[in-house]
C-alpha cells in the first residue's frame, strides 16, 4: 500500500495524464508548520472523470492549486501532461495551464463584460485570431446552451447560466484537463445537475475531469471514480465509488 | 501575425478599461490633475522669483581701472580675455572720454563748458557683469592680480544680499518641490495600486487561463500611462490659462511694477514644466501600474 493511500482498489492502466508521487506540501506557519498533503500518490488517465472528496481541511483544494501550479510541492513529484510541476520555470507555466481549463464555485467571472466577452477573454489570452474567436465562442456557447445569451451581462444571469459560461470560458480552449472547484457548491439541486451533465458530456468527448466536491448524492448517483482525502491523505481510491461517511 | 493581433488587443483593453472602471479614472485623474497643479504652481512663482533675483544679479558690475600708460589695446585684451570666463555675462569696455561723457551728461550739465581737458583722463575702465554674483569674490582676487590693473571697484553687500537670496529661493523650493513631488508621487500611485488591486481577480482569472505576464500587465500599464498622461495635460493647461491671466493682469493694474516685476515669459516656464509633469505623470502611471500588477502575477 502507498504511503497516505490507506485503501487502493484498482489502479487503471493506460496513458497517465497527471502523477503526483509522493506528494507533501507544508505550509509554513510562525507557531507551527501546516501539513496540508502527507505524502499523496495519484495516477489520473487521459479522459477518466474523477471526484475528490473530503471534509473541509483534508487537502482537497491544495491538491486542486498544486494541479494548477498556483503552489509548488513541498517535496515529491508532480507531473501533468508531461510537465514536471516542481521544476517548470515561471515563463513556461502559462504555456502549461493552457492544457488545463478551470472553474470555481464562485464562478470567478468578470462582471463588467458580456457572456460573449468573457468567454472570448480566454481566446485572447492564447492569442487566437478575431474571425476564429467569434466562430469559437459561439460554438462553445451552443455546446453549455447559452448561444442566445450572448450580449448578456453576466451579473444578470442565474447562478447556473454563470456557472455555464463558467465552463465555457474553461472549455473554449479545448483543454485536456477540466479541474472544477466546487463547481455546484453555489447551486440548487436541479441546476447543480445541469452542471453535472454538461460535465458527463464534455468527458465523454474526452476531456479528463477532476472535481472536487461535498455534493454526496451527485457523487453517489455518477458512479465515477472516487479519491477520498482525509487531513492531507488519500484515504480511499475506487473506481465507481462512493461517497465515504466521516466516520469512516 | 498572432503577436500583433495581441498588441493590439491589449491596446484595446487599456483603453477600454479606462471607461470600463471611470470612478477609478477620475478618481486617478482627479488626484493626478491636483498634485501636478499644485507643482506647477508653484514651480511657475519659484522660476519667477529666480529671474527677478537673476535680472538683479545681472545688473551688478565690477569696475576695473588701470594704471597710467596702459594702452587702450591692452584693456581691450583684457576685456576679451575676461569675456571668455564663465561666470562672466558681458565685459563693456569705457574709454576716458565715454566716462567724461557720461559724468558731464549725468552731474556738470551746462557747467561742464569751462573743462578744457578731460578730469578723468586715468578713468579708462571695464565694467564687468556676471551671469553668478556668488562668484564675484573669486573674480575680484583674479583681477586684481592683473599687473596693469590699479583698482577694482565692486559692491561687496549688494552682490552677497543677492546670492545669499539667490541661495535661499534655491533651498526652499528645492525642499518644497521635494515634498509636492513626494506626496504626489504618493497619492498618485497609491491610486494606482487601489484601482488595480480591486480587479486583482481579473489578473487571477487570466492567469489560471494562461496568460503570460505580459499580456496581463499591458491593458494596465496602457491604462496607467494614458491616466498620467491626461492627469498632466490638465494642470498644465490650467496653469498656463492662470499664468497668461495674471502675468496680462498684473501688467494692466500694477504698470507701476513693471521694472521690479519681469515675468518670465509662459514659454521659458513651460520648457521646463511640460517635460516635468508629463514625466511625473507618465512616470507614476507607468512604473506604478507595472509595479502594483507585478505583486499580483504571482498565481
Amino acid at each position: 500500500m502507498d504511503k497516505g493511500t490507506k485503501r487502493k482498489k484498482k489502479r487503471i492502466p493506460g496513458d497517465e495524464i497527471i502523477t503526483l508521487e509522493n506528494v507533501t506540501k507544508i505550509y509554513p506557519d510562525s507557531t507551527n508548520n501546516v501539513n496540508a498533503l502527507n505524502g499523496v500518490n495519484l495516477h489520473i488517465k487521459k479522459g477518466e472523470f474523477v471526484f475528490i472528496v473530503g471534509d473541509s481541511g483534508s487537502g482537497k483544494s491544495t491538491l486542486i492549486k498544486l494541479l494548477m501550479r498556483e503552489l509548488k510541492p513541498t517535496s515529491g513529484d508532480i507531473t501533468v501532461m508531461g510537465y514536471n510541476l516542481g521544476k517548470i520555470t515561471h515563463g513556461k507555466i502559462p504555456k502549461f495551464r493552457r492544457n488545463i481549463g478551470i472553474v470555481f464555485q464562485d464562478f470567478r467571472l468578470l462582471p463588467d463584460r458580456n457572456v460573449y466577452d468573457n468567454v472570448a477573454f480566454a481566446q485572447h489570452i492564447i492569442q487566437v485570431p478575431g474571425r476564429i474567436i467569434r466562430r469559437n465562442v459561439q460554438r462553445i456557447l451552443a455546446t453549455v446552451g447559452l448561444a442566445g445569451k450572448y450580449r448578456s451581462k453576466v451579473t444578470q444571469l442565474s447562478g447556473g447560466e454563470q456557472q455555464r459560461v463558467a465552463l465555457a470560458r474553461a472549455l473554449v480552449n479545448k483543454p485536456a484537463i477540466l479541474l472544477a472547484d466546487e463547481p455546484t457548491g453555489n447551486l440548487d439541486p436541479n441546476t447543480s445537475w445541469e452542471i453535472m451533465k454538461l460535465l458527463d458530456k464534455i468527458n465523454a468527448a474526452g476531456t479528463t475531469v477532476v472535481m472536487v466536491t461535498h455534493n454526496r448524492e451527485i457523487v453517489n448517483e455518477m458512479q465515477k471514480r472516487v479519491i477520498t482525502m482525509k487531513k492531507g491523505v488519500i484515504i480511499d481510491d475506487a473506481e465507481k465509488g462512493v461517497y465515504i461517511d466521516e466516520e469512516y | 501575425m498572432k503577436s500583433i493581433s495581441t498588441f493590439f488587443y491589449t491596446i484595446g483593453q487599456g483603453f477600454r478599461n479606462l471607461t470600463r472602471n471611470r470612478w477609478y479614472t477620475l478618481a486617478s485623474i482627479a488626484t493626478m490633475t491636483a498634485c501636478l497643479f499644485l507643482l506647477g504652481m508653484f514651480y511657475s512663482i519659484v522660476a519667477n522669483f529666480q529671474n527677478i533675483v537673476k535680472t538683479a544679479e545681472e545688473g551688478v558690475s565690477i569696475t576695473v581701472f588701470f594704471n597710467e600708460g596702459t594702452s587702450e589695446d591692452e584693456m581691450t585684451a583684457l576685456a576679451s580675455q575676461l569675456e571668455k570666463r564663465t561666470e562672466v555675462s558681458k565685459v563693456d569696455y569705457v574709454s576716458a572720454e565715454d566716462a567724461w561723457n557720461s559724468f558731464k551728461d549725468e552731474y556738470l550739465g551746462e557747467y561742464a563748458d569751462g573743462f578744457t581737458e578731460n578730469p578723468l583722463e586715468d578713468s579708462s575702465n571695464l565694467q564687468i557683469y556676471m551671469k553668478d554674483v556668488s562668484m564675484q569674490p573669486q573674480l575680484v582676487t583674479y583681477i586684481e592680480s592683473i599687473n596693469i590693473v590699479r583698482e577694482v571697484r565692486r559692491s561687496e553687500v549688494t552682490a552677497s544680499t543677492l546670492s545669499g537670496m539667490n541661495r535661499f529661493i534655491a533651498l526652499v523650493s528645492v525642499c518644497i518641490i521635494a515634498v509636492l513631488l513626494a506626496v504626489s508621487i504618493f497619492l498618485i500611485s497609491n491610486t494606482v495600486t487601489i484601482g488595480i488591486a480591486v480587479r486583482k481577480d481579473e489578473i487571477e482569472i487570466a492567469k489560471y487561463i494562461g496568460a503570460t505576464d505580459y499580456f496581463v500587465r499591458a491593458p494596465f500599464v496602457i491604462e496607467g500611462v494614458i491616466i498620467g498622461l491626461v492627469g498632466s495635460m490638465i494642470p498644465l493647461a490650467l496653469v498656463f490659462y492662470l499664468y497668461t491671466k495674471v502675468v496680462a493682469y498684473v501688467g494692466v493694474h500694477y504698470s507701476l511694477l513693471e521694472n521690479i516685476l519681469v515675468f518670465l515669459p509662459v514659454q521659458n516656464v513651460f520648457d521646463n514644466l511640460v517635460p516635468l509633469s508629463v514625466g511625473i505623470g507618465v512616470g507614476i502611471g507607468f512604473i506604478g501600474s507595472f509595479v502594483t500588477v507585478h505583486h499580483h502575477l504571482k498565481v
